[in-house]
């Protein structure tokens, strides 16, 4: 498989963009942020990316999806990050559908999918527990009783939490933290008694929550996948997500980088043009050659994942890595670059950075990725 | 997104392709030939005084050649093996899947055949590719000059027109293997008075030609493949030209864009073990049996992380060149990123191999071939251009920022 876009490819990609640039560009995030938006995201333009298949991407046609794959996933998530726009897509349509796809039984397909596709039911992944990712670490009690699980404990970090009407909640049924052996996936309905949700406001104005369950009741029905054996779906599902999440770091990079090539262009100081200091010219170039190594990076995961979820991990590892590195790299140098006027609320590129921090948080950072190559590879 | 019926049989054809060139890998490629070259005596340039060093190195590069794959992508009328770029890429995956060696290295295969392919008439064409694929002649390049270094264009090595022959006179150096090879290709000032870059032809001749002489350079990492080469009032046939007199310079540029490709490919990227195990050979493990060095641990993982990505983005560059969607400078930054990445390679290696990785001249240490492996790739990021260079190229030229 060539590491270029198809036709078809190129095309979504450009109703993607037609789409987002549209009607969620910047001023769109602004917007919600400065007033205070209650939901965090537009109902309206979510039901558009349902009607143009997007909401269902990942969604087997059976199920009234568009049956594409990551590769897709990851050219939306690219014009997602261009614009910053807050959109369930990451956390229903990627995460959630492929949890549900891979892991669901046939009653539990058939019940959610569709509304994922068409865009009615909005769902998330609850993973982190503690300040840093590690999922293994996952600590929260499913405890048995009676023919289903009480759960208990808390979850941070829960994209879309105060949003969504279902939780997919990773949990232990067995072992002790640290262990793989013991984890078990649960449907949990957001309206469940004694769920209790907390909007958290963050730095990216992105929607997230802290979600407590105190003593949770769920049946047995609920578990997805098999008890105990949840960490090969929680690998997999997670990959996933951290491909989906460099596609979108890939894109907010090159957007700033693009916006930062622009301003050395056309400030003047000294009675030049800034982008004639051959400082700035090479630090440009190497931002430029980070973008572009880390997008053929990201693409290879990608194209992993579509080939094998289960064989992607270290090429994911790899591109989650990168992505947080370049995007990080790409933010600094956009804020210094634009000097004083990066500083300013006004200006856009802090929003990038701040979005830039979240989604290097987002499943994993680069220190966490490069030490999963490291074991990978045995030293 | 489903493939269409010609992309379905395109696929199935390839995978013909595939199964096809296994076996006849498996069938012809000797075991001695399935692992990296270790050496320069392990690599065959070919030339007209060319030995081989083993005879399954022989019988490799004889098959090989014959088959047309010294250069598969290259016609089959110049002696290549007139393969498609899916299939060039089929191959190539294939070769590095079982660890093969290429059958014979070259600067007319890596270098000059690409540029004659595009600027070379007829007559040159049909004269030099078969020989360059059959590894008859081999070539050195004559770039820098004293003079010349990041600014290859202020050349003075002059050619001075007499009848029907320019006679050259000048000096070049960095000319690689220039005392092993048959023929130079070549650049000269043909016109003194115009502006630098309008005034250099591309010229090729024989290194046996009268008034040619070679001394090779001592570098820091001790014997190297790099020589002065002085003219002195060289005669060459202005046939021998390659495209127009006095527009060399375009031919020099695209020339160079295979050069950088080249060298950026260059690095030892995913053969062979993974540089954490190569360290925890002399650093050691602790009880988990993490290398026991956390610091290096960290830049070595860091190091794999962007070898791998540098990896993915090469074979993005073949595709984006195959789908006629490169940029023509793209190959600055691979090899501004390449050089780079490789000399942090051997920073590692060093630190891993500590005491040990600093023996010059014993037995023990293979005449201190880490050390003096590890100083050579300090001209990584000098020779072909330097870093600076390629980045001053990727602002101007692919960000389009303005000249100071």
């Amino acid at each position: 498989m060539a590491l270029v876009l198809t036709e078809e490819q190129s095309m979504l990609r450009d109703s993607a963009r037609g789409l987002i640039s549209d009607k969620a560009p910047v001023s769109h995030l602004r917007h919600l942020r400065d007033s205070k938006d209650p939901t965090g995201f537009s109902k309206e333009l979510w039901q558009s990316f349902a009607e143009m298949g997007f909401a269902g991407l990942l969604v087997p046609e059976e199920f009234g999806g568009s049956g594409l794959g990551f590769m897709e996933a990851g050219v939306v998530m690219e014009e997602i990050g261009r614009t910053l726009m807050p959109s369930p897509f990451l956390a229903t349509s990627v995460i959630a559908a492929s949890a549900l796809n891979r892991g669901g039984s046939a009653a539990q397909k058939s019940e959610y999918l569709p509304k994922i596709s068409n865009g009615s039911l909005l769902a998330t992944l609850a993973i982190d527990e503690g300040a840093k990712h590690r999922p293994l670490q996952t600590n929260l009690q499913a405890v048995r009783a009676g023919n289903g699980f009480k759960l208990s404990a808390a979850k941070a970090l829960v994209v879309d939490g105060h949003v969504a009407d279902l939780f997919i909640v990773a949990a232990r049924t067995s072992g002790a933290a640290g262990e793989r052996e013991g984890l078990t996936l649960f449907l949990v309905n957001s309206k469940a008694k004694g769920v209790a949700i907390e909007r958290t406001i963050m730095v990216d104005a992105h929607n997230a929550a802290r979600i407590e369950f105190a003593n949770v009741e769920v049946t047995a029905d609920s578990v997805l996948g098999e008890v105990d054996q949840g960490a090969a779906l929680l690998d997999g599902v997670l990959d996933i997500g951290r491909g989906a999440v460099a596609a979108e770091m890939v894109g907010l990079s090159d957007e700033v980088f693009g916006r930062t090539v622009e301003y050395l262009k056309n400030r003047k100081q000294f009675g030049k043009l800034i982008g004639e200091f051959q400082a700035l010219q090479h630090r440009a170039a190497e931002l430029y050659v980070d973008i572009e190594i880390t997008r053929a990076a990201t693409m290879k995961a990608l194209q992993a994942l579509d080939a094998d979820v289960a064989k992607a991990a270290s090429a994911v590892a790899v591109a989650k890595a990168r992505a947080g590195t370049t995007a990080t790299r790409a933010v600094q140098e956009g804020v210094q670059m634009h000097g004083g006027m990066g500083m300013t609320d006004q200006f856009d590129i802090g929003f990038f950075m701040k979005r830039a921090r979240v989604c290097e948080e987002l499943f994993g950072d680069a220190n966490y990725h490069t030490e999963q190559l490291a074991r990978a590879r045995g030293y | 997104m489903t493939d269409s019926k010609t992309s379905d049989t395109e696929t199935a054809e390839l995978e013909t392709f595939r199964n096809e060139t296994r076996a006849w890998l498996e069938a012809n490629c000797p075991p001695e030939m399935r692992k990296p070259a270790t050496s320069d005596a392990d690599v065959f340039w070919g030339g007209r005084n060319a030995k081989f060093s083993s005879e399954p190195q022989r019988i490799w590069f004889e098959r090989m050649r014959d088959k047309g794959w010294t250069v598969p992508d290259w016609p089959k009328e110049y002696g290549g093996g007139g393969l498609s770029a899916a299939e060039h890429k089929v191959l190539r995956a294939e070769m590095a899947r079982m660890g093969v060696r290429p059958p014979l290295s070259s600067f007319g295969i890596w270098m000059l055949g690409p540029a004659l392919l595009k600027y070379g008439n007829d007559a040159q064409k049909k004269e030099h590719l078969p020989k360059i694929a059959a590894g008859e002649i081999r070539w050195c390049q004559g770039y820098s000059e004293p003079n010349a270094g990041s600014d290859l264009a202020s050349l003075q090595t002059r050619a001075e027109s007499d009848g029907d022959d320019f006679v050259i006179t000048g000096s070049k150096i960095w000319t690689s293997y220039a005392n092993y090879a048959d023929w130079i290709f070549c650049l000269v000032r043909t016109d003194p008075a115009a502006k630098k870059h309008d005034g250099i032809s591309f010229i090729l001749f024989d290194m046996t030609s009268k008034g040619v002489s070679t001394k090779p350079i001592l570098l820091i990492s001790g014997y190297s493949p790099f020589c002065e080469t002085f003219f002195d009032g060289v005669r060459v046939p202005k046939s021998h030209v390659v495209g127009t007199v006095n527009r060399g310079w375009d031919v020099a540029k695209y020339l160079l864009q295979h050069e950088r490709a080249m060298i950026s490919g260059m690095g030892e990227r995913g053969v062979g073990r993974p540089l954490g195990l190569i360290a925890a050979d002399s650093v050691g493990t602790d009880p988990q049996g993490k290398l026991d060095d956390a610091m290096l641990r960290g830049k070595i993982a860091s190091f794999d992380v962007d070898e791998a990505a540098l990896a993915a983005c090469a074979e993005r560059a073949v595709d984006l060149a195959k789908a006629g969607q490169a940029h023509p400078a793209f190959s600055s930054a691979m090899k501004y990123y390449g050089t780079e990445l490789n000399k942090r390679r051997y920073e590692i290696l060093m630190s891993a191999g500590g005491v040990d990785a600093l023996e010059w001249e014993s037995e023990r240490s293979k005449q201190g071939a880490r050390p003096r492996a590890w100083l050579r790739t300090k001209a990584n990021s000098i020779e072909g251009g330097t870093s600076e260079v390629m980045l001053g190229i990727v602002a101007k030229r692919i960000l389009d920022l303005p000249g100071a």
